[in-house]
């Protein structure tokens, strides 16, 4: 019995051995190669309207495309499916006009009335609970007081015209987002089947779908820009760890993976079959109080803590250096940062001079929240967590480390329980108020703004300059606010990171996008 | 024995309906909001408000109790929040996929754990016999984490001789029909893909394999001493009956009872046990599946995941006992 197992496992090894060298290397179109991108975890849905998730965005930039969209690693504005378009003076009528011969990928044809429609789609849903971005950016639904879009036009059968109740200054920049790309109304008219088998007018075209395995999509041969998408193909496969996925990409099984851990990063450069790409950043991870908490509601012992974090230490230690000091709450590469703020500097004497001036000459004891979980923005939550611990310690502040499970971690820090906390932001449209109001609003306590934060001049300039729509006197509202913010202190702001991802070396034409997702129309495997 | 197992079958009714019961209170009592946990970080007051109300979770929780059990009797598992897809269409991907890594590793680690222990009983106290004990306690404590990414660097990228991640060859994946990719290359006629399957089961079996094989290597040999020791064994040995046949026919079939129960309870925990092997492998199990749903909240995933795992775990249970008469006779059920 043992000899004859023991025979079949040996030929069965051998013949597996055997075959390794001859496994074909198939399922390439004639057009191009089929590239593999590894990533953590699968896309909720393919229908981008409905979803908020940046793993199902990856996926729908692919299928789908905007009026207008982003540059190729920057925010601005470029021709999408309208080649050109007018703003009025007042900034309340835009007017697309519209690529011609372009066809969704069901056959039918992208026209003015299939931007009416698919924006009908969204305002006249009044579903809070399925379209979540579109009444965030542009103030509600349909009939709602904040809503922004009066009424879209087609003009005739290329040109579209929308007119807006009030100016938003950053309108054009919405509607490039991700969830605003546009569909085929025959087929989100069929309801259920859009979300998993979603029709764009994009460079690649839905194939199939392995729950939290693989999905795959293929050119789209009859594309309106002309020999583009280079690729046959994409398959997007789910290898949830981090290392893993680095294995199966050196092994040569992927060709693209996002989230390399910073740790790896020099045993990566060493490999000179693979190759890092850096994703310009587009997010903060900061150290947050709770403004409304003792003795966090004084605004000398926050600025004591701020001189107490060393930045530079944590990203040479955390993110292996790929990482920027951060000082305002939102990344450098967004119009309107203040570049002028100085950053509190490293200063024990100083932080002691703050904490006796508030009457904590002694310290105290307080609780440090610590994120369970890996973001792009703090890769080891814990290990920050206990760096902050130990600065904190030199003047005689105890903290204790306090972590729960991340959905339990989210509610609590935004229902105020946390005196002190880690968090982050990734923004959605590279705008300032997606970073400002977003974050420090008083309006958005009890969503977004978790230190709950509220500062009566920084509402009136956030709140003025939403309304502009002129770039400079804008970006002097934002430059003051960040002023104000800077002086209160309601974080510490600690970082924007860069995000790795790695490529075999045969990919060619990869661009990452700040947003976190980005088309792959020119990219090429040779 | 028909009765038996009648009976056994409608005692396990009240261990399900009990089981229903705590899963269904105790991940409520978890903080977090589905809601919005679906919707995001990104995600508005009044969205997070519309969509708990959708999903029925503002209701009293013997309302959706209620709703949810009552929804069993008609084989409905529920519509998993996250996804809006019925569970019952959802689920079977995930459980094929841990079918047949659990029974690859169940393969290696009974074949290896049965040898390795039989084979130390045989020579105790021969150097097999405590370089065979000493790795069986490594196994037993082994990280799996840590085991299995040494596996793909070691064999995979060094040696270069079997794949890292996944179920198949993925640049040349073929239409899933059954889900049970082993079935499906077959059912295709794809031989090379069958293979390409079976190298992708033998890194994640062994990672898996490790703990139980361990366990079962113990177990084979701390039993067969026992029975080696008994006097109809000396009496095979004394009619001059070959060593080899001694061992294998009658000291193991006397010694099979304790093993098969340790083989049967491994399987069950093979089944929900199997997340860290997933999450290195990039295996899309049922392990992954009631994980991710419970990162997200996602109740009737978790719900009738846990069941479904609990049934099919109960089940071997089931199964293992009627084993019992088949391997040793003088076992009868009345």
């Amino acid at each position: 019995m043992k000899k004859s197992l023991l025979l079949i496992f040996a030929c069965l090894l051998a013949l597996s051995v055997g075959l390794a060298g001859c496994s074909s290397e198939g399922g390439d179109s004639k057009k191009g190669k089929t590239m593999i991108y590894g990533r953590g975890g699968d896309s909720v849905a393919l229908d981008p309207a409905v979803v908020t998730d940046g793993e199902s965005f990856i996926v729908t930039e692919q299928i789908f495309e905007n009026l207008v969209q982003y540059g190729k690693d920057n925010t601005e504005i470029e021709a999408g499916l309208a080649k050109k378009w007018d703003i009025s003076d007042d900034g309340l009528k835009y007017t697309f006009y519209l690529e011609e011969d372009v066809k969704f990928h069901d056959g039918t044809d992208f026209n003015a009335d299939a931007v009416v429609e698919n924006f009908k789609r969204w305002s006249s849903s009044k579903d809070e609970a399925k379209y979540a971005y579109y009444p965030s950016m542009f103030g509600g639904f349909e009939g709602d007081e904040g809503h922004v879009i009066k009424e879209v036009k087609a003009v005739d059968k290329n040109t579209v015209e929308f007119t807006l109740t009030r100016p938003q200054a950053p309108f054009l920049k919405n509607i490039a987002m991700s969830p605003f790309a546009i569909g085929s109304p025959k087929a989100f008219k069929d309801g259920e089947k859009f979300a998993k088998q979603p029709v764009g007018t994009g460079p690649f075209k839905f194939k199939s779908w392995k729950p939290n395995d693989t999905i795959e999509v293929v050119a789209n041969e009859d594309y309106w820009k002309k020999g583009l998408p280079k690729l046959g193909g994409v398959k997007f496969k789910v290898i949830k760890d981090n290392a893993a996925r680095l294995n199966a990409v050196t092994k040569g099984e992927i060709d693209l993976m996002d989230g390399l851990n910073p740790s790896d990063l020099a045993k990566v450069k060493e490999n000179n079959k693979l190759q890092v790409f850096e994703r310009p950043s587009m997010n903060v991870g900061y150290f947050g109080f709770n403004t409304e908490k003792a003795p966090f509601d004084k605004k000398e012992v926050r600025q004591a803590i701020s001189h107490l974090i060393n930045k530079q230490e944590i990203i040479d230690n955390f993110y292996a250096g790929t990482a920027e000091p951060a000082k305002n709450p939102m990344p450098p590469s967004i119009s309107g940062y203040n570049d002028s703020v100085q950053d509190y500097e490293y200063n024990v004497d100083k932080a002691k001079e703050l904490l006796k001036a508030a009457g904590y000459e002694k310290g105290f004891k307080m609780d440090l929240w610590a994120m369970p979980v890996a973001r792009p923005y703090m890769p080891d939550g814990q290990k920050v967590g206990e760096a902050i611990q130990a600065s904190l310690k030199q003047v005689g502040i105890e903290a204790k480390i306090v972590t729960f499970e991340w959905g339990a971690y989210l509610e609590k820090v935004q229902a105020g329980e946390a005196p002190t906390f880690m968090l982050g932001w990734t923004g959605d449209n590279g705008d300032a108020d997606n970073f400002l109001y977003t974050l420090l609003d008083k309006d958005t306590i009890g969503s977004n703004n978790y230190s709950r934060y509220k500062n009566e001049e920084v509402h009136k300039l956030l709140i003025e300059a939403q309304q502009l729509s002129n770039e400079d006197e804008r970006n002097e509202l934002y430059k003051k606010a960040q002023e104000i913010i800077h002086e209160d202190a309601p974080w510490v702001p600690l970082v924007h990171s860069k995000p790795q991802l790695v490529g075999a070396s045969s990919v060619k034409g990869f661009v990452p996008h700040p947003t976190g997702s980005q088309s792959f129309v020119d990219v090429s495997i040779d | 024995m028909f009765a038996y197992t009648i009976r056994r079958l409608t005692s396990l009714v009240p261990v399900l309906l009990g089981m229903i019961f705590i899963v269904f209170m105790m991940i409520r009592a978890i903080p977090g909001n589905p809601a919005q946990l679906i919707l995001g970080q990104q995600a508005t007051e009044r969205a997070v408000a519309a969509l708990t109300k959708e999903l029925g979770l503002d209701q009293p929780w013997y309302t959706q109790f209620w709703s949810y059990f009552s929804g069993l009797f008609k084989g409905d598992l529920g519509v998993s929040l996250k996804t809006n897809t019925p569970i019952s269409e959802e689920i079977w991907p995930y459980l094929a996929a841990t079918i047949e890594l659990s029974l690859a590793a169940m393969l290696i680690a009974v074949v290896i754990g049965i040898n390795a222990g039989i084979i130390s009983a045989w020579f105790q106290n021969s150097w097999f016999d405590y370089c065979a004990m000493v790795l069986a306690l490594i196994g037993v404590s082994m990280p799996i984490f840590w085991l299995g990414l040494m596996e793909q660097y070691i064999v995979a990228i060094q040696w270069d001789l079997l794949p890292t991640t996944g179920r198949d060859n993925i640049r040349d994946a073929v239409d899933p029909i059954t889900h049970l990719y082993l079935i499906d290359t077959l059912m295709h006629g794809r031989i090379d893909q069958f293979i390409e399957v079976i190298k992708h089961l033998i890194l994640p079996g062994f990672a898996l394999g490790t703990i139980p094989m361990a366990i079962i290597a113990r177990m084979t040999r701390s039993s067969m001493l026992e029975v080696m020791r008994s006097d109809y064994i000396r009496t095979a040995r004394a009619k001059g009956m070959k060593m080899f046949w001694v061992v294998y026919k009658h000291s193991l079939k006397n010694a099979l009872i304790p093993v098969v129960t340790v083989i049967g309870l491994q399987i069950g925990l093979l089944l929900g046990g199997a997340i860290l092997t997933e999450t290195i492998f990039g295996w899309p199990g049922i392990g992954t599946y009631i994980y991710e749903a419970i990162s997200s909240r996602d109740y009737p995933v978790i719900q009738s995941g846990i069941l479904i795992v609990a049934f099919i775990f109960v089940l071997i249970n089931l199964l293992v006992d009627l084993l019992y008469a088949a391997i040793d006779p003088r076992i009868k059920y009345k």
